[in-house]
């Protein structure tokens, strides 16, 4: 299964990367905002993403809506610092597959992926 | 600022280190800005907008930046380039976690990162701007908050 994460903090790529090592997913890199995102998705079309919302050139929202329109099948998982009930609603109502809000544990993200691998 | 805004940004720097380090933080007696910016190491600044305007912003030192890094990574020492990125990180969760009360109109920038303390940064926030004291094991750091 390939897995891609997005994220404007080298520390947290860095860090959901060791935590997903569990899962022996097929890593295929890294994005630091959406424009850089796309770019990778497009390349290496994977099947789970963790997509942070405030990032520079394009935030997670419109990424997210861009991968879903070329793969909708993604399983998106929102991590981002933003804990209103406003933005995890929107984002689940676009189509992303879970929600899970910073700080993070390694058991949080953990259950967060088994959650939507249906684990 | 409300009493009650200002509690939260406290209950949410609490929350932070507790979940993160599994340690507590001591917060300090917040006061009103004069003068003075407190200034140390690196300096991660969030603008907000919306119907509230003005800026957040949390200034540590490196080697607290690095250990609160070190423990997320898991690391015995990390470089400086992640104690530039760990101010950023914390100051961006910050203010999106307090978006859990302050509700969704509480916009927030992506963070801009400050190295050193330049005479020449200002801070144009409009008054009062409240810092609040944060000390994490031996080190101090400090969160200004100016909201209109």
């Amino acid at each position: 299964m390939k897995f891609m994460i997005v994220d404007d903090s080298v520390i947290m790529r860095k860090a959901i990367e060791k935590y997903c090592k569990t899962f022996n997913f097929d890593f295929v890199g890294a994005a630091g905002n959406g424009i850089d995102a796309l770019k990778l998705f497009n390349e290496h079309l994977p099947d789970i993403v963790t997509m942070d919302i405030t990032m520079p050139e394009m935030d997670g929202i419109a990424c997210l809506e861009e991968v879903l329109k070329i793969k909708p099948e993604t399983k998106v998982i929102i991590i981002t610092a933003l804990k209103d009930k406003e933005t995890g609603l929107k984002a689940l109502r676009i189509g992303a597959k879970g929600y899970l809000t910073k700080p993070f544990s390694e058991a949080q993200i953990q259950e967060e992926i088994k959650s939507v691998l249906g684990e | 600022m409300k009493e009650n805004e200002l509690r939260e940004f406290i209950n949410v720097v609490v929350s932070y280190f507790q979940d993160v380090t599994g340690e507590t933080v001591e917060m300090g007696m917040p006061y009103i800005k004069e003068n003075k910016s407190v200034i140390l190491d690196y300096t991660g600044v969030i603008g907000i907008s919306g119907p509230r305007k003005g800026a957040i912003y949390l200034t540590a030192s490196k080697v607290m930046l690095k250990e609160v890094a070190a423990i997320i990574l898991g690391a015995d020492e990390v470089d400086d380039e992640c104690a530039i990125d760990m101010v950023g990180e914390i100051t961006n969760t910050i203010a999106g976690n307090v978006r859990q009360s302050f509700g969704s109109s509480f916009m927030i920038s992506v963070p801009i990162i400050l190295k050193g303390s330049p005479e020449d940064v200002v801070f144009k926030l409009q008054p009062p701007v409240f810092i609040i004291p944060i000390k994490w094991r031996t080190f101090s750091s400090y969160l200004v908050v100016g909201l209109e």
